[in-house]
């Protein structure tokens, strides 16, 4: 069923986005609160592209190190090795233990980078005004935005090691330089992601075009 | 819903999960099993018969030591602070509804709580403190502390108070 989609911008509305509540707005307005929660209130995320694509370029440029650099070094018995993100899911891999590999391996290498290019993808279509396949793009958005925080798991598997083996010079475990940059990866594609305004996606769509479920 | 007697008002009846009650339970649970699982030790380590034990808050103050601070910074946020202050601002938005009064500062308090829970990770650490345990398994003897079990139930509390909680209709509440 097609039906004309009414939007809350068209119709001079805003949603808060603290806390969702529906404002009436002339349509020139600036420096409006909500009425319950007094938050400034937006249309759309104030210069969401453009912040987006700062954190995320900053995001992409310290993707290198992170993977390049070892995230920690691991000395026993006086000989020092240097893990990086691959070779500690590949050291899994070895060991036999596949199923905790493969999670290393997505969590750590995969996601970070198709997230990076997914929301590369959107700002871009975003940008071009693109009015393809809103729907799915929308569902790219909200799976990056679910999938992103687990990256950080080889930041916490590099913290649990290092209280773990502290024996002085039997043992010892310290963290590497990438461990850092991998954490500001995560960290900083996370705010790309909720920098970025889910509804500009479907700004440019005509708005008959809109499919409603039937429900 | 709930059926009390017009003259005493004691509850005669009360049908599904209360919307107040239930998520300042699961916040009281989840205080306690936080607890636990700084006071107790998450894993226990021995090799060549050497032991020790690993603490939630060691391998942060470990990382301050070596020196990585703003690695260790960012562990403390994510594992201690954000769900500590996600576990208090439950306790401090539901304790006053419980009693019919609204917490002071209540807009202050929703916003919070909604701004800190992506950056509450226990969950993706808790598969981190798995990760590091398969790989030192062998080489050295470890053993998952009390901590690692409260941790465990602290998660699926969380997760629960998550499904009990409705922002909206807490928001509700401040008109």
């Amino acid at each position: 069923m097609t039906t004309t989609a009414h939007t809350a911008l068209r119709r001079n509305l805003i949603a808060c986005h603290a806390c969702g509540q529906v404002n009436r707005c002339p349509a020139v307005c600036a420096d409006v609160r909500c009425a319950r929660c007094h938050a400034r209130l937006h249309r759309r995320i104030p210069r969401s592209v453009s912040r987006s694509w700062a954190l995320l370029v900053a995001a992409a440029m310290l993707y290198l190190p992170a993977n390049l650099l070892p995230i920690m070094h691991v000395t026993s018995l006086g000989q020092t090795r240097s893990d990086t993100i691959l070779s500690g899911a590949e050291y899994l891999l070895l060991h036999g233990m596949w199923p905790l590999a493969l999670i290393v391996f997505v969590a750590s290498i995969l996601v970070p980078i198709v997230k990076m290019v997914i929301l590369a993808y959107l700002l871009i279509s975003v940008q071009r005004r693109s009015v393809e396949r809103a729907d799915d793009r929308t569902r790219l958005y909200r799976f990056t935005e679910f999938v992103g925080r687990w990256s950080m798991v080889d930041v916490f598997v590099v913290s649990v090691l290092v209280a773990l083996v502290h024996l002085g010079a039997v043992a010892q475990i310290e963290a590497g330089t990438g461990a850092l940059y991998f954490a500001a990866v995560v960290v900083l594609t996370m705010l790309a992601a909720s920098t970025f305004d889910p509804r500009l996606i479907w700004d440019n769509v005509p708005h008959q075009d809109v499919q409603h479920p039937a429900y | 819903m709930r059926v009390r007697c017009v003259r005493c008002g004691c509850v005669l009846h009360h049908s599904g999960r209360d919307p107040v009650a239930a998520p300042l339970a699961l916040g009281f649970t989840a205080l306690i099993l936080f607890v636990l699982s700084n006071v107790f030790p998450l894993l226990e380590f021995g090799l060549n018969g050497q032991r020790d034990d690993a603490y939630l808050l060691a391998g942060i103050r470990q990382l301050y030591a070596q020196p990585a601070p703003i690695l260790a910074t960012v562990v403390a946020f994510t594992t201690i602070i954000a769900p500590l202050l996600h576990i208090a601002l439950l306790i401090y938005i539901y304790l006053p509804l419980q009693f019919g009064l609204r917490p002071p500062a209540f807009v202050g308090a929703l916003r919070l709580v909604q701004a800190i829970l992506p950056w509450s990770m226990l969950e993706i650490f808790l598969l981190g403190v798995l990760v590091a345990a398969v790989k030192l398994a062998e080489q050295a003897t470890i053993v998952p502390g009390p901590a690692a079990w409260s941790l465990g139930l602290l998660v699926i509390v969380l997760a629960a108070s998550t499904t009990q909680v409705h922002p909206q209709r807490l928001w509700d509440r401040v008109a």
